[in-house]
């Protein structure tokens, strides 16, 4: 945590500061009421909130690529899915079930299980010291020219594998989704 | 951050207006209730089903999963578009291999059907 809190700390001061406090309270109180809400289209539309918030603080955080992702992905892809599982669910029979689950046990197992990995990455990550190195989000071999040259420079030459990766990943579920939803509507025509 | 300033006012603009024309119509509306009203509109004829019990084929969520996959494809495009020069050849073969392995997958869902309306 220290390392996290010493990086973001010329980040967190001032208006930035206090921008971020704002963005992350409208996210957890968003997030929450996507749960909270029994009708279906209000959820979605926190969850909406939520994900263009979300954007906000990357480009807060000058990740300007990643905002840009998260609107484009979440804010537009993602929620296009959640609104045709909306259209999909059969609203009447729905509404008889409890919206809350009590899985508390399940839940409680996994906590930790999610929880201490990404405290440990939180804890030991060296991350990038933006109050000494200001354009180190911007920088292409020494030069600053942007963030998304940035990104893109680090994903072809460093992260290689990881990016060739990804693809395959994006195949296993183009793949998924004809296997399920093939078989699913063969058996109903 | 100072930037963001215009985008910052284009925001509150963009809010501004479908909210003034709510309150607006609030404000000057006559109210008649008539549950007539608040039923749906099918070209005057009375609806026989109740709008949530229409069955939608699962068709439509293949489509939307699909457009996910390409959409975040898309996304690993514009990195590249941008040090397009920079990365030159290595980066042009590694942009063909991540592209090659996606239109397999493409390929599978053409041939399977899973585009087809029929």
């Amino acid at each position: 945590m220290g390392a996290a809190e010493a990086a973001g700390s010329a980040l967190l001061t001032g208006v930035a500061g206090w921008l971020f406090v704002g963005f992350a309270l409208l996210i957890l109180g968003t997030a929450i009421a996507v749960v909270w809400s029994k009708n279906p289209v209000h959820s979605a539309l926190f969850l909406l909130a939520s994900f263009l918030l979300v954007a906000c603080v990357f480009i807060l955080e000058e990740a300007e690529f990643v905002g840009a992702v998260q609107i484009l992905v979440y804010a537009g892809g993602i929620m296009v899915l959640f609104l045709f599982v909306i259209m999909l669910v059969h609203q009447r029979t729905a509404a008889g079930t409890p919206a809350f689950q009590h899985q508390w046990d399940i839940a409680l197992l996994l906590l930790p299980v999610f929880l201490i990995p990404f405290l440990y990455i939180l804890g030991t990550e060296k991350f990038t010291d933006i109050a000494r190195n200001p354009d180190a989000f911007r920088a292409v071999a020494g030069r600053v020219i942007g963030n998304t040259e940035a990104v893109s420079w680090l994903m072809f030459r460093d992260y290689l594998l990881p990016f060739e990766v990804a693809s395959v990943f994006l195949l296993v579920a183009m793949i998924g989704a004809v296997v399920l939803g093939k078989r699913s509507f063969e058996k109903v025509d | 951050m100072a930037n963001y300033f215009p985008i910052l006012i284009l925001g509150l603009l963009a809010a501004a207006l479908p909210l003034a024309t709510i309150f607006l119509a609030r404000a000057i509306q006559t109210r008649r209730p008539n549950p007539a009203k608040l039923e749906p509109y099918e070209s005057g004829i009375a609806a026989t089903t109740f709008a949530f019990d229409t069955r939608f084929s699962v068709r439509y969520f293949l489509i939307a999963v699909l457009f996910v996959v390409f959409d975040v494809e898309t996304i690993f495009l514009f990195p590249w578009a941008v040090l397009f020069h920079r990365l030159g050849l290595f980066g042009l073969i590694e942009m063909v291999i991540f592209l090659v392995i996606l239109v397999v997958g493409y390929f599978y869902v053409w041939k399977r059907q899973a585009l087809d309306w029929a």
